[in-house]
């Protein structure tokens, strides 16, 4: 217990560190505003400009979150269809690497086209951007479903749902956890690189603005939000993964002879 | 010994709860096939109880999964309870050496995972898990001496308990047919006599038709009512004898000079049936 509160002790301490370093750096070294504000200065223009950043933190929050709750649902199914079967798995694979390393920016403009800028090419490169962790993840579960285990099951006459329903997605659930925190980071990346290629809304935008009027202060406030944002998003779901998936990790504490 | 078998099949049944009538199994085609299983002829009565024992490769799983449904034979007819395997919805257990628990159930919830799947139980299971079912977990475990352990989960037991738990999975849907493929394999001598003890129990009181594998003489003289020996490469049934002792069998019983013989010519006979060893 000790070491565990010397240890956050010691992480709090870096980060802080970290700030406080910059900050002596800036003024020991006379660094310009536009080149690189000192930290007290992005902050007193976070509080400053915060009635106007707000609305845009919100929105680049809510086009993230609706693309990743898209990007979940159609992963998790790509992932059960490719995971449960040899063929889709054989046929499904190298089209989906092939889109994954697709570099996510270049398909924004298309989606612009499609469907004109604003919320919805944000949208769709939020559930882009979080489908293919969770696809492979999902996938990756289900496949490597220990033999016996099934062997058990089909002895029972159990059918395919049976064995998927009490077996397989159970045994892929920390697997599908471990790849949501990844997702979710993702997914606020498509969301932030959308935003700033084509959008009227959202962090992106702010900051894009901000660079060409030089507001550099404001620039990296934006950057500030955004990483509160995602640590927030990251925090929240490796809080439900410890819910959710705590078998998986097993407290060797418990365990007895 | 190879049981004659009758040729004329009018009609496929059989008079036997299991019987394998001229069964092959070859895994793999062309040059790479493999010969799991030789011409394997075996009847097995109702409520008896079978031990296969012989060297490892000589098919003896494979027999397991043939009778099981899981595997299906090359050439040749299985049989379960009278027609063709997978004719008749038939209830089987299994336990195998590993207890394949799943980790993220309590033991109970594991044990009760046949209750779910199988017919006639599974249309109850929402009904009775709380009330009847939960009580006839509960009862199977303190019967293999895991009273207080429904509640906990499978990383809390060791590898004994673990295994006691993965027999009263096989057995809480009672099942017709029961097949242990090296349950008491990975314990330690004391936990597997302890075992044994149970296992018997529990048989002379359900009587399911078992099919036991195991590479351990004294563990199949102990158990079975008929052992049969396998050698490998092809796999194929070199022996079939009774097993004359009275049950309930103990452990003392083993090291009767009846009991000693008999495991000593089961022994002999898997050593002479051995393959001749391969050139190092």
């Amino acid at each position: 217990m000790d070491a565990q509160i010397r240890r956050r002790l010691a992480s709090a301490l870096f980060i802080v560190g970290f700030f406080v370093l910059w900050e002596v750096l800036c003024r020991g070294f006379g660094v310009s505003d536009i080149v690189l504000p000192k930290p007290s200065q992005i902050i007193v223009t976070l509080v400053e400009r915060m009635p106007a950043l707000w609305p845009h933190a919100l929105q680049t929050l809510y086009t993230t979150l609706v693309g990743f709750a898209f990007g979940i649902v159609i992963g998790v199914l790509l992932g059960v269809l490719i995971g449960s079967s040899r063929l889709a798995y054989d046929v499904a694979y190298p089209l989906l690497i092939g889109f994954a390393t697709i570099p996510k920016v270049a398909v924004v403009p298309i989606f612009v086209l499609w469907f004109g800028a604003g919320t919805v090419p944000a949208v769709l490169t939020a559930m882009i951007m979080s489908i293919f962790p969770i696809v492979v993840n999902v996938a990756t579960g289900l496949a490597t479903t220990e033999p016996e285990l099934e062997d058990v099951m089909r002895a029972l006459h159990a059918s395919k749902f049976d064995i998927l329903w009490n077996v397989g997605l159970p045994r892929t659930m920390p697997y599908f956890f471990a790849s949501l925190k990844v997702a979710v980071t993702l997914a606020f990346v498509g969301t932030v690189i959308s935003e700033t290629v084509a959008s009227n809304r959202g962090i992106g935008d702010v900051m894009m603005i901000a660079s060409s009027n030089f507001d550099v202060p404001l620039v990296f406030a934006g950057l500030l939000i955004l990483a509160f944002l995602g640590v927030a998003l990251y925090a929240v779901f490796s809080f439900l993964e410890a819910r959710i998936t705590g078998w998986a990790h097993r407290k060797n504490d418990l365990a007895m002879g | 010994m190879k049981s004659a078998h009758a040729p004329a099949r009018a009609a496929k049944h059989s008079d036997f709860f299991v019987e394998l009538d001229g069964v092959t199994l070859d895994y793999g085609r062309g040059e790479r096939r493999i010969k799991a299983l030789g011409l394997t002829n075996l009847r097995i009565e109702q409520g008896d109880f079978v031990a296969l024992v012989g060297p490892s490769g000589c098919g003896k799983s494979t027999i397991l999964k043939l009778v099981t449904g899981l595997l299906t034979a090359s050439s040749g007819y299985v049989y379960v309870a009278g027609r063709e395997v997978g004719a008749r919805a038939v209830r089987v257990g299994m336990a195998f050496q590993n207890p394949t628990m799943l980790p993220w159930l309590t033991v109970r919830d594991n044990i009760m995972l046949p209750l779910k799947i199988v017919p006639p139980f599974r249309e109850q299971f929402r009904q009775k898990r709380k009330t009847e079912f939960r009580d006839r977990a509960e009862a199977l475990l303190t019967e293999v001496g895991l009273a207080n352990f429904g509640d906990k989960h499978p990383w809390q037991l060791s590898g004994g308990m673990l295994q006691r738990a993965s027999l009263c999975r096989a057995l809480i849907h009672e099942p017709q047919l029961l097949m242990l493929d090296e349950p008491f394999g990975a314990l330690d001598q004391f936990t597997r006599e302890e075992l044994w003890a149970i296992m018997q129990d529990l048989w002379m009181k359900m009587r399911p038709t078992v099919l036991l594998v195991t590479h351990d003489l004294k563990e199949a003289g102990y158990l079975a009512n008929r052992i049969c020996v396998m050698r490998a490469r092809p796999g194929e049934i070199i022996d079939d004898a009774a097993v004359p002792f009275a049950r309930p069998r103990t452990i003392e019983m083993s090291y009767t000079p009846g009991f000693v013989s008999m495991t000593q010519r089961l022994r002999e006979l898997i050593v002479a049936a051995r393959p001749a060893k391969e050139a190092a």
